[in-house]
């Protein structure tokens, strides 16, 4: 049901070498506006690098064009505040702070949607005053998301959040995803194939650095053979 | 290849050592370069300290620049050559041989107890701990607890105990002789080292010290091996400062003395055989004449506040280093090796803040 | 008792002193990962600054206090400007070349040191304070200097200050953050180069602090000053634990103690090299020192 959209992202020939490995190999793709684009492959073929190099964290060569604007060598900071959100796969929450200077940290915006984010996390209201580093996993998972979901972002960039996540949980984390991607686009990194059934249009598959395969999600998940073959797992 | 190989390892060092060695016999002068014709007992005295630190650059270089350990204590090791046998000639009475071969022992046994104990960290750690022995050290020499080193009087040799060959003006040009025999001699060894398969391995820790534990090496090992090596080098270099200078003074067990070292390494170029050396002689030297420069015609023309500074040797010194760290990370080396990456661009492991954090790499 | 106890206060004072400086090593390391050597020379600038303007600037004011007073708050204010300046100009052009940056201090603190020998020479200057401070007060009989309640008063102070500025303020915000994970705060999109910037300025304030208080302590400002107290301060930063305040706070406390008693009840320079002795036994039984951010892998 591919509506004819804009695109809001676009990755041309992009190189990344981390020390001596060369870990992407030219990455071309676009990530239409509005939805969620999944972004898969096995371990270790560079979705998370891919991630980081939209963001600058990492070295890049080649073009990442954001809505038109060319991100060129612009430092992270300034790439983020072009209304970019980034849900790391470590979490990266700041385990010396409370649960409140996480989120306050991350306000970027003049107003900041603290309603939203109390909506769909009421038990991170709860634990404003608790210091982040003796939250579950789980709960730090929905903080991370939270911080991402406080600005009013135009793209997400969400790297394996249902990672080490008690089914029940990952549930949670697909229905908060799910809102989400009403409200703005999401590049999501996900190895949870149900998660992605559920939530996601579009799908861009990776191996050793380069795209191999880009379709429309449920067409490609409803391809065992072809999933077995580029994710070497049963769909 | 052989043949270019045969003229760039051995031929080219022993060409530049000759005709160095050639310099007691050269009794004419060269003005502004030097006061007095170079075969001059001053003269000879600079060289011979030239000659020297560039000597001891090059031990420091063999863990910093080859290795990537940062050491902040160098110094100590080069202390116990310029006291230890010192003390052992003198307070202690001792046959001047008995006393290098004792110094040269006690050396090589405390490197392998301090490397061994500062090793067990990495990074910055390590280089405070190094900081650490060398300042215990520098304590117990001011403090002089058994009145052995004579604390800030500093300790004059006894000199009828030392080589006949060593002792008065006249023999200058022998203490620049064994000076530069020195140099040739760590050079050679540094050189060996470096090339044999320990020293492939410190150069591989130097760039990334995870990968050589993946291949099932222990660094560890590896880097006390280097760490070794360098400090007994620098104490025998030592003991020819005591020589060279009649005595030991506390100024061998300031932080700053490692310090400079540093700086002469960076200067000539890290982990280039003949950068360091370079380093050293060009710092010994200016570090010297610079002071001529301070007071000449056209400096004492300039303003006060203009003047001031550059009448410091240590401040132009300084300075030139601070350029060169950022315009010319590979130091006077780096010039020759057009491109690829030299000195301080190939160090990655020695003080990467905290190698555990997800930071992000560089390009490089 | 009335020894034991001039002993302590005195430790307390001297660990001041330690601690100020260990707080702003502390942070920057924390921070930026830069190990800066050329905090001896914010150290030695805040002291020069006091000294001079105590005898140029103010020189026309009448209350001795009042002059001390207004001269040490120069001397904070050259400081922090002097360490602004410094971050600007010679770490922030090497962002994320660590080894880079070590070494700038390191030249920078041969440079200074240098400099400052020329401008002024290797004699200590007598450093002029209110009378006040050279009497001693009796307190359960002994006779303490009352330098040493200053010192422990500015440093407690200072240590409140900077716990407010850490947990009150958006910028304490974004150093905490930082210290733990500078890329996460960049990704959040914000500039963390500008915390650098005022880190280094309230990294070189507290050393001024440090540098006026030595002034007091031992009388007279020399070339030199920096340099020999900030090697305990590396110390009892590493004891501490980088990036930790409080961690340097204690560790300030203890060194400055066990300095104390130890050069007296065992002899002079003993207490130096016991210092030295705890610095290695906690390295090598807790990397992290402790309360800090990994400072070098376990080897």
């Amino acid at each position: 049901m591919a509506v004819a959209t804009r695109t809001l992202l676009s990755l041309r020939d992009v190189h990344v070498h981390l020390g001596q490995s060369h870990v992407l190999q030219g990455v071309t793709f676009d990530v239409p506006e509005g939805g969620v684009t999944a972004l898969l492959g096995r371990n270790g073929v560079g979705k998370t690098t891919t991630l980081r190099a939209i963001l600058g964290l990492v070295g890049r060569r080649g073009s990442v064009t954001l809505d038109g604007e060319a991100l060129g060598s612009l430092p992270t900071h300034r790439i983020v505040q072009r209304r970019v959100g980034y849900v790391p796969e470590d979490r990266d929450v700041f385990t010396g702070l409370t649960v409140a200077e996480n989120l306050r940290l991350a306000e970027r915006d003049e107003e900041p949607r603290y309603d939203l984010v109390y909506e769909l996390f009421p038990d991170l209201e709860q634990r404003s005053a608790q210091r982040a580093g003796t939250l579950s996993g789980g709960q730090q998972q929905m903080l991370a998301i939270a911080r991402a979901l406080l600005n009013d972002n135009r793209l997400l960039l969400v790297d394996e959040p249902t990672k080490g996540l008690a089914p029940a949980l990952v549930a949670e984390v697909a229905h908060v995803l799910e809102r989400l991607s009403e409200l703005t686009t999401v590049l999501l990194v996900e190895q949870n194939l149900g998660v992605v059934r559920r939530i996601a249009h579009d799908a861009v598959v990776l191996d050793q650095g380069r795209v191999v395969h880009r379709s429309d999600a449920k067409e490609l998940l409803e391809q065992p053979e072809l999933v077995r073959r580029l994710l070497s797992v049963g769909a | 290849m052989m043949q270019r190989r045969l003229l760039s390892d051995w031929l080219v060092p022993l060409a530049v050592f000759g005709a160095l060695a050639v310099a007691p016999a050269l009794s004419f002068s060269i003005p502004k370069v030097f006061d007095q014709p170079i075969s001059s007992p001053g003269t000879l005295q600079l060289l011979a300290a030239c000659v020297l630190f560039g000597a001891l650059a090059l031990t420091y270089d063999l863990q910093f620049g080859f290795t990537g350990l940062l050491s902040f204590g160098h110094a100590l090791y080069i202390a116990i050559g310029v006291y230890l046998s010192n003390i052992a000639i003198t307070d202690w009475h001792w046959n001047f041989w008995v006393a290098i071969l004792f110094t040269m022992g006690a050396a090589f046994v405390l490197a392998n107890v301090l490397g061994f104990v500062s090793l067990r960290v990495a990074g910055i750690a390590f280089a405070m701990v190094t900081l650490a022995f060398a300042q215990a050290g520098a304590v117990l020499a001011l403090k002089d607890p058994h009145h052995w080193t004579h604390g800030e009087e500093g300790l004059g040799a006894d000199y009828t105990k030392l080589p006949h060959a060593f002792v008065g003006i006249l023999n200058t040009k022998n203490l620049y002789w064994l000076a530069l025999a020195f140099l040739a001699v760590v050079f050679f060894i540094v050189r060996w080292a470096v090339e044999s398969s320990p020293g492939r391995v410190w150069q591989a820790i130097r760039e990334n010290e995870q990968r050589v534990e993946v291949l099932g090496m222990r660094p560890q090992l590896y880097k006390l091996q280097a760490f070794v090596l360098s400090s007994t080098l620098a104490a025998a270099g030592g003991i020819v400062y005591m020589l060279l200078y009649s005595g030991s003074t506390l100024a061998v067990t300031a932080p700053n003395f490692t310090l400079t070292l540093l700086l002469m390494v960076v200067i000539g170029g890290a982990g280039s055989r003949w950068g360091a050396v370079l380093g050293g002689i060009l710092y010994t030297y200016l570090n010297d004449r610079l002071v001529a420069v301070g007071s000449s015609s056209t400096v004492e023309g300039l303003p006060h506040a203009l003047r001031t500074p550059l009448e410091q040797p240590l401040f132009l010194l300084g300075a030139i280093f601070i350029l060169i760290v950022f315009f010319l990370p590979g130091g006077i080396a780096g010039i020759a090796s057009r491109g690829r990456p030299t000195g301080l661009r190939r160090l990655q492991e020695a003080i990467r803040p905290d190698p555990t954090l997800s930071a992000p790499q560089e390009e490089l | 008792m009335s020894t034991w106890l001039l002993l302590t206060i005195t430790g307390l004072g001297l660990g001041a002193m330690y601690f100020l400086i260990a707080s702003g090593l502390s942070l920057i390391y924390g921070l930026m990962g830069v190990l800066n050597f050329a905090h001896g020379a914010f150290i030695t600038v805040g002291a020069y600054s006091t000294w001079w303007t105590e005898a140029h600037l103010f020189s026309g004011v009448h209350s001795t206090v009042l002059r001390f007073l207004l001269a040490a708050l120069m001397g904070l204010v050259v400081g922090g400007v002097f360490a602004a300046l410094v971050e600007l100009i010679l770490i922030r052009p090497l962002y994320n070349r660590h080894i880079e940056q070590v070494l700038v201090t390191v030249g920078l603190s041969i440079a200074f040191v240098a400099l400052v020998q020329g401008i002024w020479g290797t004699d200590a200057k007598a450093f002029v304070v209110p009378p006040w401070l050279h009497d001693t007060t009796t307190v359960a009989g002994a006779h303490i200097p009352n330098d040493r309640w200053v010192e422990i008063a500015t440093a407690a102070v200072v240590l409140g200050l900077l716990q407010l500025f850490l947990r009150r303020t958006r910028y304490g915000l974004i150093i905490r953050a930082g210290v733990e994970n500078r890329a996460m705060v960049q990704a959040l999109g914000i500039d963390v180069r500008k915390a650098f910037t005022l880190v280094f300025a309230v990294g070189g304030i507290a050393a001024a602090v440090a540098g006026v208080l030595s002034g007091v302590y031992f009388n007279v400002v020399g070339p030199d000053d920096g340099t020999s107290l900030l090697i305990f301060a590396f110390i009892v930063v590493v004891i501490g634990g980088l990036g930790s305040i409080g961690g340097s706070a204690v560790a300030a406390v203890v060194v400055g103690l066990t300095q104390q008693y130890t050069n007296y009840y065992a002899s002079s320079g003993v207490g130096d090299m016991v210092v030295v002795l705890l610095l290695g036994l906690v390295l090598l039984a807790r990397p992290r020192g402790l309360a800090g951010a990994v400072i070098g892998a376990r080897a």
